[in-house]
């Protein structure tokens, strides 16, 4: 089974970036060139930058009417200079909404690593695009870092809301995302890894309980939450803090416990908040 | 889960909310077209299991119909489904059914094509956007779509296989998956090859003219 470790130390090695590693790795695997990988990667750039404008100005609601509208309200504060958190963290938050807002009301996404997750990747990363100086080349590398850990993820483990919960699917975009993050900002191979572990610890054992199966509700804001995890994860890393568990033992835990997940907690709306009597409620008005 | 490459992990593009329940939706819609032959104009469709229950909000009901028309998993258009179905002349009905002992997320298609040909397809959604079509007709398949599929009923003869096999190296067409099953010996066959090129029509004629040949069906990939 393949390790994240191997890449991060295939990395450092080499001097090159995680990205440059994974990128390496799918031209053999996929038997293209850099460039038409390249051209690929753009494309999910390019849908991911269009759904968080399409988002941000967004006011289309959801089939069930119960989602819609929420990344407008903390995009329009964040534009009126007052925000608790400061700027990065609550374009984060509006970018992350905005993009799983669109997903909500059958509009365009990339899923990464799924529909349900699609918001925390492009908030990231958007956010680092923001505060750093970063070249759209490095942005799609920065996907490549991202889609390699995903890859590990998949095989060691599921990204799947069903096999593992809410920590497979949040959980893994958002330890996508900090991997990411760090790229960008700068990070070393091995920091980009311990804030993906980071990331993930810190979802660890959320479940999956969508109000009446819906990608909804709670999906759409733990989005937000997911991709304000991922950033704080990288900060701390880029900060000098490590992970005390490595990335692909904490892999195989979330894996675990996926594996001991009762199966109403894993998308099918029989436990968590999917059964609260205002859950019920909104199942029956709607559905 | 197998091995899988970056696309399979920052992908697809496609329209929400779901990949299990709406991409995939489209992509049974689409495959059930391909099957078809043609373009629909009458058909029935059946949920079963989390497909009927959960389908309304994740737009499969559209999403389905979407991909019935033509249209694919990434296309904006897949909301106004039904619109479009009345402009090209499609209607369809939906019904809610127990499908059996099958993946929660199933769907029959009843189709009635233009120039009259019907068909029966049967198939999953299994996470991803990952479609399985298990049934076409009375015939238990499983076709994925990713892949230019042959579907051949024939009798069980020795060297049948043979034949099939030598007409596609005869044409270049290499064999990426091949099974071959039947009801019992020298009964009723059934041989389900993919492929890594497109079957050109001469090769499927060929193909119709070998003995104890049925039927011979070829399925585009999505």
């Amino acid at each position: 089974m393949r390790a994240y470790e191997d890449w991060v130390i295939e990395a450092e090695t080499k001097g090159i970036k995680l990205s440059e590693v994974i990128l390496q790795d799918q031209i053999e695997e996929l038997e293209q060139t850099e460039q038409e990988l390249f051209q690929r990667m753009s494309t999910n750039l390019k849908v991911m930058r269009e759904s968080v404008e399409a988002g941000l100005i967004g006011k289309r609601r959801s089939l069930s009417g119960l989602v819609g509208g929420d990344a407008a309200k903390v995009e329009d504060r964040r534009k009126k200079g007052i925000s608790l958190v400061g700027d990065q963290i609550s374009g984060a938050i509006a970018k992350a909404l905005a993009v799983a807002e669109v997903n909500a009301c059958m509009g365009k996404i990339v899923a990464a690593p799924t529909a349900g997750s699609c918001g925390v990747l492009p908030a990231v990363l958007f956010t680092v695009e923001e505060t750093c100086k970063v070249s759209e080349h490095d942005l799609i590398l920065a996907l490549f870092t991202a889609a390699g850990l995903g890859m590990i993820l998949t095989e060691r483990a599921s990204v799947s809301g069903a096999e593992g919960g809410c920590q497979a699917e949040i959980g893994s975009a958002a330890a996508m995302a900090a991997a990411a993050a760090v790229e960008l900002a700068g990070g070393s191979p091995r920091q980009a890894a311990d804030a993906a572990a980071i990331a993930m610890k810190s979802m660890l054992g959320l479940v999956c309980d969508p109000v009446g199966g819906l990608v909804e509700v709670p999906c759409v804001k733990r989005n937000a939450t997911g991709a304000a995890i991922a950033l704080a994860a990288a900060e701390m890393v880029l900060s000098g803090v490590k992970s005390a568990i490595p990335i692909d033992e904490v892999i195989d835990t979330m894996g675990q416990i996926g594996k001991q997940m009762p199966c109403a907690l894993k998308e099918t709306a029989q436990g968590g908040l999917a059964v609260t009597p205002t859950g019920r409620r909104i199942q029956a008005d709607f559905l | 889960m197998g091995k899988s490459n970056v696309f399979d992990l920052l992908g697809p593009i496609m329209v929400g909310p779901s990949s299990s329940h709406t991409a995939g939706a489209v992509r049974l819609g689409g495959m059930a077209r391909k099957i078809l032959g043609d373009e629909p104009v009458e058909g029935s469709i059946f949920l079963h299991g989390s497909f009927a229950k959960t389908g309304r909000g994740h737009g499969t009901d559209l999403a389905l119909l979407a991909g019935l028309l033509g249209l694919l998993p990434d296309d904006e258009r897949i909301p106004d489904a039904p619109k479009l179905a009345k402009e090209r002349g499609l209607r369809v009905k939906y019904e809610i059914a127990d499908l059996g002992e099958v993946h929660p997320n199933t769907v029959k298609f009843d189709l009635v094509g233009r120039s009259g040909g019907q068909v029966q397809v049967v198939g999953s959604s299994v996470g991803g956007g990952t479609i399985v079509i298990h049934k076409i007709n009375d015939f238990q398949v499983e076709i994925r779509g990713d892949y230019p599929t042959l579907v051949i009923l024939h009798q069980d003869l020795p060297g049948l296989v043979a034949q099939v096999t030598l007409l596609l190296a005869t044409a270049q067409i290499n064999i990426a998956s091949m099974r071959v099953s039947r009801e019992k010996r020298g009964a009723k066959a059934l041989m389900i090859l993919e492929t890594d090129q497109t079957i050109n029509d001469a090769v499927l004629d060929l193909m119709r003219k070998l003995p104890k040949i049925e039927q011979v069906m070829a399925v585009e990939p999505l």
